[in-house]
């Protein structure tokens, strides 16, 4: 894995005539650990962004997480120069070598725009005076790209997105959901290894948002580009991202992978964040499931299934019987979606530690039984109602009386 | 108190005298370049009345409202300025409208050519705004006659002074609509231009002047009101055109010419200016 983006120390400040000296004072009181307010209140400097270091590996999905005012924006825009970074460094892959966002001359920044590094905005930003067309081709005509070779580009982003039949409307002609597909073709377009996407989808409703998450999610599996991504909904970032930022007044709280930010939230203000998330899509069975080795055993040796006692399992044989001595059928989850896929109530179901709590629950409830869970082709756990809800409400079943 | 108003009046500042100092100054160094200016200015002018006027008059209407259509696709249009300006032929006044519109493309011209540049480099730059500010204010409050006195000095009497303070009067609303236009831009359009790594020229371009094009063109119908307020004050100082019979009624107290002629200037407001409202206003 390689790093594609890198921001260093990072410090962002804003001072109304932008001069010298407030800054520098600025940034010494922040090294002696001084707040933003006092900072605000006694040199006019708003601070930012305050220290922020973060590494994004190529090809993957990193979103920064923060309630408004947190940074998060104002961080995301220093990766293509939109905002001033008063101190640190913004790098980005370049080859072999890397270049300094944040020091490099305005040619270079102009080339790295053009080339590189392409943004998705949160109002869409696209030209009410121009076609569909023409606005997914604008990053392509600031290049000095031939039209001809620009249309060919430009429709076969548009295929991507699913908006041939509206090459010819103007943006206003267009829905919400469709400005900002044709949003994304324009990022596309420059074919720009680095995307930034200003939270993208919020100006959208909850079902067109959905929807896009999923073109996205789709999109990124076939091109695989590094997307800086800015959220304010924690479901949005554990659905999409590889990687997420929580950030609070300025400074990054924590990084991590998103069962990382789930399961070890780093303090309060984290855990806080992360209550009121849908855990379902997010936590996976692996992390749900009680250990076959920690499960109560029966008086013969075998693994209780229920808190009754009725189901057993030989770990040795992989069978589970019942009390009076009826074997019980066990099987593979299937492959298609257990929604809808045929499910036998009164079979055990065995399924992967990859997938979803979701999952499990649906083969839980079709099933009315619990759900075995395997690491490889082993055998490694169970999950029954109270293992799940526990899950789902932060209590574990180790923490019952 | 008698003693300290004996000093204020007999201590005069010399305003005036400076003005009047700085109009001889520039009359005698300049008068070579203003005499080119004047014989170019009025050599077009001129030029563009005779060539309106060689056309036979019906052709012409016919042509204006081709023309119309052609640029509006507005059949109501078109009627409109046929039945127009079959009227001011009907009413006698064909060669005066003809001497009118050109001096106003002429000034509506030189208007947008100065104003828009003008404008754009006052919106990049506040204080330019800023100082501009109240030497427009001035161009448009200080009354047209005084500053056609120097213009009558500079230029002699013609076409050209009063075209110059034609332009003079109307040019601050180009420049005005423009500054505004541009400055009102969205900033999302402005980032969304320079993400895609845009030169300042391609913003400008591509971006600022598509998003303020509304502006510019509310803008130069402004600017040809402006001028054709000024057509009766470009008489006074010896232009041609719709304002000459005004005046003329004016002095010898005929109310009929003064009403034909009168009309034939709001018709003439009329139609240019449902021809260059913005596309789709309803204003």
């Amino acid at each position: 894995m390689t790093t594609a983006l890198a921001f260093h120390h990072v410090d962002i400040l804003f001072h109304r005539t932008n001069s010298a000296g407030p800054l520098a004072e600025a940034m010494r009181r922040l090294d002696q650990g001084g707040t933003r307010e006092e900072i605000a209140r006694d040199l006019g400097v708003t601070v930012g962004v305050a220290d922020a270091s973060l590494d994004i590996e190529r090809g993957e999905i990193s979103v920064l997480m923060g309630l408004s005012g947190s940074g998060k924006s104002t961080l995301l825009r220093a990766a293509n120069g939109l905002n001033k970074v008063a101190r640190g460094e913004v790098r980005i892959g370049n080859g072999l070598a890397h270049v300094d966002i944040a020091s490099c001359d305005a040619e270079t920044l102009r080339d790295l725009r053009k080339t590189r590094i392409a943004m998705v905005f949160q109002q869409f930003g696209l030209l009410p005076w121009r076609t569909v067309r023409d606005n997914v081709g604008f990053g392509l005509e600031l290049r000095g790209m031939a039209p001809a070779i620009r249309r060919e580009v430009v429709d076969e982003k548009l295929e991507l997105v699913g908006l041939t039949r509206w090459a010819d409307s103007y943006v206003s002609e267009l829905s919400g959901g469709m400005q900002q597909r044709v949003g994304l073709a324009r990022a596309f377009a420059t074919d720009a290894d680095i995307l930034l996407m200003d939270e993208p989808f919020s100006a959208l409703d909850p079902l067109i948002r959905r929807k896009l998450q999923d073109e996205l999610l789709d999109l990124q599996r076939r091109l695989k580009k590094t997307i800086l991504f800015v959220s304010h909904d924690i479901d949005e970032a554990l659905k999409i991202g590889n990687q997420i930022t929580i950030m609070r007044e300025g400074r990054i709280v924590q990084t991590g992978r998103p069962d990382d930010i789930v399961i070890r939230p780093v303090n309060d203000y984290v855990s806080a964040f992360v209550r009121h998330m849908n855990p379902l899509p997010v936590l996976n069975a692996g992390t749900v499931m009680r250990r076959l080795d920690q499960a109560a055993r029966l008086d013969d040796g075998r693994v209780a299934l229920d808190p009754a006692g009725t189901y057993g399992l030989d770990p040795a044989t992989q069978q589970v019987t019942r009390r009076d001595g009826v074997p019980v059928p066990v099987e593979r989850m299937p492959a298609d979606d257990p929604a809808t896929a045929p499910i036998q109530p009164g079979t055990i179901y065995r399924a992967p530690v990859a997938c979803s709590l979701q999952t499990i629950a649906i083969l839980r409830q079709r099933s009315g039984l619990p759900v075995l869970i395997d690491d490889g082709d082993t055998l490694a756990g169970l999950c029954d109602d109270t293992d799940m809800i526990g899950a789902m409400i932060g209590i574990p079943r180790a923490a019952l009386p | 108190m008698d003693g300290l108003e004996h000093w204020i009046t007999t201590h005069k500042i010399p305003v005036g005298m400076v003005m009047a100092k700085v109009v001889d100054l520039i009359r005698t160094h300049c008068l070579g370049l203003f005499n080119a200016i004047s014989d170019v200015v009025g050599f077009c002018a001129d030029g563009l009345t005779n060539l309106l006027l060689d056309v036979p008059s019906l052709l012409l209407v016919a042509l204006f409202a081709a023309g119309a259509y052609g640029w509006r696709r507005s059949i109501g249009l078109a009627a409109l300025i046929a039945l127009g300006l079959l009227f001011i032929i009907n009413q006698g006044y064909w060669q005066d409208t003809m001497a009118t519109l050109s001096l106003i493309l002429f000034s509506t011209l030189a208007c947008m050519l100065i104003g828009v540049p003008v404008g754009i480099a006052a919106a990049h730059r506040p204080w330019l705004g800023r100082t501009l500010h109240p030497v427009l204010d001035l161009m448009q409050t200080l009354p047209t006659f005084v500053y056609l006195i120097p213009t009558l000095i500079l230029f002699g009497l013609g076409t050209v002074p009063g075209m110059i303070s034609t332009i003079v009067f109307a040019i601050p609303a180009p420049i005005r609509m423009t500054q505004m236009g541009i400055a009102s831009v969205p900033r999302g359009l402005i980032e969304a231009g320079e993400s895609f790594g845009a030169t300042p020229s391609q913003l400008l371009w591509k971006v600022e002047l598509p998003a303020a094009l509304p502006m510019i063109q509310a803008g130069l119908t402004q600017c040809i009101m402006l001028s054709l307020s000024m057509v009766v004050i470009a008489a006074l100082v010896g232009a041609g055109g719709l304002g000459v019979p005004v005046v003329r009624a004016l002095n010898t107290v005929q109310v009929d010419t003064g009403f034909e002629s009168g009309f034939a200037i709001v018709l003439l407001a009329i139609m240019l200016d449902r021809l260059c409202r913005p596309k789709g206003s309803s204003r």
